[in-house]
């Protein structure tokens, strides 16, 4: 595969210009990157719901925002950050961007539906952004029964059905990788040469394709309930509220590994080119994917363990929790050996992996507090699991979508970002991230519960210490958007594959044709043979 | 584009059936990726129905007597009656695919039209059944009135009534839509024994969305009949 790549001047970016030919494109690419401006619109739109918590929070008393606000802002934090940042990030603009170009194929197998679910995604985008401009929802993310279908006054059915809406968009974008990833492979590719990446990605699809119909259909009985006044979760007829926790956790608990499982796939291509080794066992950490999918179908109830369920079942549902802990801590070791001994090359995709492993051992460690039975009734609804779930999401996911956007950047744009810069934003994001996050197990475990925008006055100091974390997280996070706008422009070219990196989408060129490839690839080897090459870096 | 490509583009497009979608190698893997995506759509489906399944089974072992009362205020001829009308529209369905299997071109255009007349007779004895809860007030919300202590769990089978056969009844309203289109397209000669995968696809949403009604007819008009047969 070591050839040298003949450059077209015309590429997937410039071979067409007008608007239309992006709002009307069926190349995955293309899609990549309109998924890529709205991700990146809700992400800073989240930003500012996050700043004015945090800034709320430096001082004991409701001096900036009225409790009713308050309530208003960390539920629109927790309804843009999952449903339209964590969820989306790595698939539908990573795996979008590099998926079909990784197994070799020409386009996703539906390429049509594939612009169908960035048009869902965006509208139901749009309706939540419409309910905030309204004035918002104050039902927490959750949306817990009967407060949300019976008490709030807020807007709850507009957000409710965008969310519904943009489940459709992940129910499509799943199916279709996962039948592209069966059906597109280019020759040669078999299960055990694909990239871990795409193993990461299928397990995802598995869950959105299983758990996000039914996240859609309880919310659905959810509007129903609000809007059309039926009784499914109405306690005076004798209806469960409970249920629509089941129902709701049923999903939003697997879509934990909707949001973690694609950025670990970005850690394993990421690790192995930049240690300049295979990844220590391929097929280990292939299958804890597959594991971490099935594992966390049967995990959810552990959200309700103070909400009433028989002990028999939360004995069960804590032992299940503990056992997503093995394919996790395989996947770990599993990175952690393939730096044994690697020629570790001190690159920023590479400084934001340092920075996810580090964050999501801790994330991960604090999920076993929350599994055990006994130290949830303590912790149940207080900061030390805003903290735990932040780690895990953002310290992880945000992390690990962060390392792959600087991994394939010169694929997708054809220039290179400014490497300082990029270390300095990855060592930005990891301090002022513990800075902001550590505190907060403190503080959850002093017993601060969440959702309050009022604490006693013993509790500043680490809330000072995490507002001014936060800010540091804003810079960091920041960054990347002023050195990526001006690589577009000034960045050095970057060539076909600035990593030397193994993998197909680097033996095209970069950005690739719109066709993907000149002529269809040919897979030989598996997906890490850098022991194989003679290609010495830094 | 580079010569290379456009050479190697002619080579791989050269005499191409005009359905194959420049991104596939050959039919088969596209009639493969479709079959596969179809019946991945199904599976979601299943999910998305299940959710007000469990709902409903939950509630009906919480509340036997209110769900053997509310299933008896359901009109059994009615639904019955469109549950001969739904596995016969499968049939006419299966036909189609058979017919465009086989090339008989006027043939598909007839069975499809079939059974797009008994889907539309479904949603119309549907809206009557509909309509006539409207009149007694069995629509659960602030005007519904049923006698008895069990008012309120009957609400619940009633609002679980609604939220299935209506979910139900837009898949049906769809699967019409979806039919109409196929319908034009085989009158316009589109399929051939070589190509007809709308149709087949076509063909299992209808199966799928008739399944469904064979488990909610039983679950709805049916539980707990045969004790309280006067």
């Amino acid at each position: 595969m070591e050839t040298t790549v003949v450059e077209s001047p015309v590429n997937y970016v410039n071979h067409r210009h007008t608007v239309a030919s992006w709002l009307l494109t069926y190349d995955h690419k293309r899609i990549g990157i309109l998924y890529l401006i709205v991700v990146s619109t809700a992400f800073f739109l989240g930003g500012i719901f996050a700043a004015l918590i945090r800034l709320e929070l430096t001082t004991p008393g409701g001096d900036l925002l009225s409790a009713d606000v308050y309530n208003r802002m960390f539920t629109m934090h927790g309804v843009t950050m999952v449903f339209f940042v964590l969820v989306p990030a790595v698939p539908a603009v990573l795996g979008n961007f590099a998926m079909p170009l990784m197994i070799g194929a020409k386009d996703v197998a539906f390429p049509k539906l594939n612009l169908l679910s960035w048009y869902i995604f965006t509208i139901g985008f749009i309706f939540t952004v419409v309910s905030m401009i309204l004035g918002g929802v104050d039902t927490g993310w959750t949306f817990y029964t009967p407060y949300s279908s019976e008490f709030s006054e807020s807007h709850v059915l507009i957000t409710g059905v965008g969310v519904f809406i943009t489940g459709f968009s992940s129910i499509l974008t799943g199916l279709n990788f996962m039948v592209t990833i069966h059906r597109m492979r280019a020759p040669g590719m078999t299960w055990f040469r694909l990239p871990l990446f795409i193993w990461a990605l299928y397990s995802t699809s598995l869950v959105m394709v299983l758990g996000t119909p039914v996240i859609a259909i309880t919310l659905l009985m959810l509007v129903f309930e609000r809007g059309l006044h039926l009784g499914i979760f109405d306690p005076r007829l004798g209806g469960d509220p409970v249920l629509f926790q089941h129902l709701f956790w049923f999903y939003s608990h697997p879509a934990v590994y909707i949001m973690i499982l694609p950025p670990m796939g970005v850690i394993s291509e990421v690790i192995a080119c930049f240690s300049r080794k295979n990844v220590f066992g391929y097929s280990f950490v292939a299958f804890s994917s597959l594991a971490i999918a099935v594992f966390g179908f049967l995990v959810w109830a552990h959200h309700l363990f103070v909400a009433g369920i028989s002990p028999y079942s939360a004995l069960i549902f804590s032992f299940l929790s503990f056992a997503v802990a093995i394919p996790s801590a395989v996947k770990t070791f599993n990175w952690t050996a393939t730096l044994y001994k690697g020629a570790i090359w001190w690159k920023t995709p590479m400084m934001f992996v340092f920075g996810f492993l580090g964050l999501f051992l801790i994330g991960g460690l604090t999920g076993l507090f929350l599994a055990s039975l006994g130290l949830d009734i303590h912790l149940t609804d207080t900061y030390f699991v805003v903290a735990h779930f932040h780690y895990i999401m953002v310290g992880g996911a945000i992390m690990g979508y962060f390392a792959g956007l600087h991994y394939w950047w010169p694929k997708m744009t054809g220039r290179m970002y400014n490497d300082t810069m990029g270390k300095l934003a990855a060592l930005l994001i990891f301090v002022g991230f513990n800075l902001t996050f550590g505190p907060q197990f403190i503080l959850g475990y002093l017993g601060m519960p969440r959702r309050y925008h009022v604490y006693p006055p013993e509790f500043q100091v680490l809330n000072v210490l995490s507002s001014a974390g936060a800010s540091i997280l804003a810079v960091g996070y920041a960054l990347p958007l002023f050195y990526f706008l001006y690589s577009l422009k000034y960045g050095e070219k970057a060539g076909a594959n600035p990593w030397k990196a193994t993998g197909l989408e680097w033996t095209t060129q970069s950005p690739p044709l719109a066709e993907n490839f000149p002529v269809t690839p040919v897979v030989t080897e598996g997906a890490y043979a850098y022991s194989k090459r003679e290609m010495k870096v830094a | 584009m580079p010569n290379g490509t456009i050479a190697a583009h002619e080579e791989h497009h050269g005499h191409h059936h005009p359905a194959l979608q420049h991104h596939f190698q050959d039919l088969d893997q596209q009639h493969e990726a479709a079959t596969l995506g179809m019946w991945l759509f199904l599976v979601t489906e299943v999910m998305f129905f299940g959710g007000l399944i469990l709902a409903y089974t939950l509630y009906r072992i919480w509340y036997p007597a209110a769900w053997a009362i509310g299933s008896e205020e359901l009109n059994i001829y009615l639904g019955g009656f469109n549950t001969i009308v739904l596995i016969g529209s499968s049939l006419t369905m299966a036909l189609a695919v058979r017919s465009a299997q086989t090339g008989a071109q006027r043939a598909t255009v007839g069975w499809l039209i079939f059974t797009i007349v008994l889907g539309l007779t479904f949603l119309v004895v549907k809206f009557f059944e509909y309509k006539e809860k409207f009149e007694l007030h069995h629509v659960p919300g602030p005007n519904f009135q049923f006698e008895g202590a069990e008012s309120p769990h009957v609400q619940i089978f009633f609002s679980l009534y609604f939220a299935l056969t209506g979910v139900h009844a837009l898949h049906m309203i769809i699967g019409v839509g979806l039919m109409s289109t196929i319908t034009f397209m085989a009158y316009r000669k589109r399929f051939t024994p070589e190509w007809y995968t709308p149709v087949e696809l076509g063909g299992l949403y209808w199966h799928f969305v008739d399944i469904v009604w064979i488990f909610l007819f039983p679950l709805l008009y049916l539980v707990d009949r045969s004790h309280h047969i006067v």
